[in-house]
């Protein structure tokens, strides 16, 4: 398969290959039809394009920069690396790219009540940012785990004036964040339009949340062939649902001599209900709308999972990383907790930039294979978000004191 | 012939409404699940409808998610509920459709999923989350292996789509009466009667109707509209309240009875 047709997917249904499609209840199909047919009709609409532009520019400051990390380049002694900055962006990650774009066509589809999933609280943020700005009533779901272990964010949503409904079914993080927001979209379905906040779910979610991420690659690619004069020999992400990595891959899967690695969590090893590895655990199933590989036991159940990082403590992945690691088009591989601790304690002390626990997973594959790789070849590894909200959970685990 | 289609042609002959009854399998646990079954086949229940849980079960409720965490810890899997299908069968011709989430019969296997449910008596599957788009192979199979492929219409579904649904379908059209998930509610849907109407005018399948009908009087007023209810969480609310009592088949099967009694009677 080549890799042109790599980026002509998904098909009319939302198929990359075997993967993606749309496995919902009947409720939801015309209202996922319809938001199909409006997001592509806005996507063709210069007037909604120049719209879009306006608010990542002035709004949420892109484009962030490609910047070169010597210090941390010079200690692993290998290739030249380059971060994407996307914890520059207003709410501190890449997930404000896509609630932006998301809000846009709810507004055009006359929505004025919008729901999120959140894990990291990230999305929550970004969407609670959004809703706040268009003037959208907005309701977060995340789970109660997570609004513990990212107790900041829940403060900065509820001041955006989001309503945030902590969720207690189940291992009470992600996954049942999900469930309940398709509760809420199934419910309020004629009022509401649910911001998915990564590319995942049923058609056309993956897709729209694609496009709305890859000008992360898109910025990345002309800005490396602004510094260097040619294109980077690896880029690097972390993989949850796989939205931050999608984005940044997509504009370079044309380009044979790119490699691309995404980093999954391996939490405290590849044991069940340890890791968030879906493509070191998983099998193919279908969860939450699509066709993927999923964590699930011999019966179908979906099994627990476990990462230091909310944002990666999924138990499927997106359905084009599926199509694009069976095309070996992309490496998929994992990080466990202890070297994500280390590496994101790594970037604030060499590079003055603290990331969050998510992207950490990322760096950490890149202080792995940096120092194999040859001093001339480049890589762009993308900091899809910074660490502020990390920083009491990092405190715990790494011990750090007060000063008396 | 599929006994789901035999007991839908003997009630239009009788000119007798039907009553379909969803109690979440292994709630709380196997054995009370074929008692209940024996139980509701003598009560004059039609359908019994059988979720299977899940570990995810994002269309349903709260009452519905409660069974299916209580099933799922009685050790609850789709083999065991196959089994006790098997077991329901010795005693009883009861239709029986299982409702349940697609990646459990994606996980088994399509094929062998089907082959087995046939082999142990199951009349029909309700797949939540498997739209027409997606199953093809499986309405294939199902065809084959004579089962029922029962499929949902929602309040937002348009009707160029129930033409194309009601192609897929057999056995009955299940109409969801309300947008949201399962649960019981106080207040009826108002749009039953305009629906059912749009649906019979692209099929002479039996259309039943569900979601939030939760006590005798409703049903008796939904009835009206449909040539079956569905009832649900009201019931496994009392099996939830119930628990592992020793009355709890004796309670819930006079609920049932009241249930049947309502329905057979309305609009004759």
């Amino acid at each position: 398969m080549s890799s042109i047709a790599n980026a002509s997917l998904p098909d009319a249904l939302g198929h990359f290959g075997p993967y993606g499609g749309r496995f919902v209840p009947e409720t939801l199909m015309h209202p996922l039809q319809e938001l199909e047919a409006e997001y592509f009709r806005a996507r063709q609409d210069a007037g909604f394009q120049r719209e879009l532009s306006y608010y990542l520019r002035e709004f949420c400051g892109r484009p962030t920069p490609l910047y070169f990390a010597e210090r941390l380049t010079r200690e692993l002694g290998g290739a030249k690396i380059y971060l994407k900055r996307e914890d520059l962006l207003h709410t501190g990650a890449h997930k404000i790219n896509n609630a932006i774009g998301q809000a846009l066509v709810a507004r055009r589809m006359g929505k004025s009540r919008v729901i999120a999933e959140t894990g990291a609280g990230q999305h929550g943020v970004a969407t609670a940012t959004v809703a706040a700005m268009f003037g959208l009533k907005c309701v977060i779901y995340m789970g109660a785990v997570d609004c513990e272990r990212q107790a900041l964010n829940v403060y900065r949503m509820k001041m955006l004036g989001a309503e945030v409904m902590p969720v207690h079914a189940g291992q009470k993080t992600l996954k049942e964040a999900i469930n309940e927001a398709m509760r809420d979209w199934v419910t309020n379905v004629r009022t509401t339009h649910y911001i998915l906040g990564t590319a995942y779910g049923a058609h056309p979610y993956p897709v729209m949340v694609r496009n709305f991420q890859r000008v992360i690659g898109d910025e990345a690619r002309r800005q490396i062939l602004e510094k260097e004069e040619r294109l980077p020999d690896l880029l690097v992400a972390c993989v949850g649902g796989g939205s931050n990595a999608i984005g940044l891959f997509y504009p370079f899967l044309e380009d044979a001599g790119v490699k691309m690695v995404g980093v999954e969590a391996g939490g405290l090893g590849i044991r069940p209900e340890q890791h968030a590895a879906r493509f070191q655990g998983g099998s193919l199933g279908v969860l939450q709308g699509t066709r993927s590989y999923i964590l699930q036991d011999e019966n179908g159940q979906i099994q627990l999972t476990h990462s230091v990082s909310a944002g990666l403590d999924y138990a499927a992945v997106g359905p084009e990383h599926a199509w694009l690691r069976d095309q070996n088009r992309v490496e998929y591989t994992y990080a466990k907790d202890d070297a994500a601790l280390e590496a994101f304690m790594k970037l604030g002390r060499l590079e003055g930039i603290i990331p969050a626990l998510e992207s950490a997973h990322a760096v950490a594959e890149v202080i792995e294979r940096a120092p194999g790789m040859n001093k001339d070849s480049l890589i762009v590894v993308n900091l899809s978000g910074r660490g502020d909200k990390d920083v009491a959970q990092v405190v715990d685990k790494v011990g750090l004191q007060m000063p008396k | 012939m599929n006994r789901i289609t035999e007991r839908f042609a003997r009630l239009r002959q009788l000119g007798r409404k039907g009553l379909v009854i969803y109690i979440g399998a292994g709630d709380p646990h196997l054995e009370a699940t074929r008692q209940l079954a024996l139980a509701f086949d003598r009560a004059g229940v039609d359908v019994l409808e059988l979720g299977v849980p899940f570990s995810d079960p994002l269309a349903d409720g709260l009452v519905n998610q409660l069974a299916a965490q209580r099933g799922l810890e009685s050790g609850t899997t789709p083999a065991k509920v196959l089994a006790t299908v098997a077991a329901i069968r010795r005693e009883s011709a009861i239709p029986i459709v299982l409702y349940l989430y697609f990646n459990l019969v994606h996980r088994h296997g399509v094929e062998a999923f089907i082959r087995d449910a046939a082999a142990a008596g199951v009349d029909g599957l309700l797949v939540l989350d498997l739209p027409p788009e997606e199953s093809a192979n499986y309405d294939a199979l199902m065809r084959a292996a004579g089962l029922c492929a029962i499929y949902l219409v929602a309040p937002t579904t348009p009707e160029d789509r129930i033409a194309a649904i009601v192609r897929h379908g057999s056995g009955f059209i299940y109409y969801v009466s309300r947008e949201g998930v399962t649960g019981m509610q106080t207040k009826l849907s108002d749009t039953i009667a305009a629906m059912t109407t749009k649906i019979r005018a692209h099929t002479d399948l039996p259309v039943a109707v569900g979601f939030g009908i939760s006590n005798a009087e409703q049903a008796r007023a939904v009835a009206q509209h449909a040539e079956a209810i569905v009832v649900g969480s009201a019931v496994v609310n009392r099996i939830a309240e119930s628990g592992r009592s020793p009355d709890l088949v004796a309670k819930v099967s006079d609920f049932v009875g009241e249930l049947a009694a309502a329905v057979k009677t309305a609009g004759v």
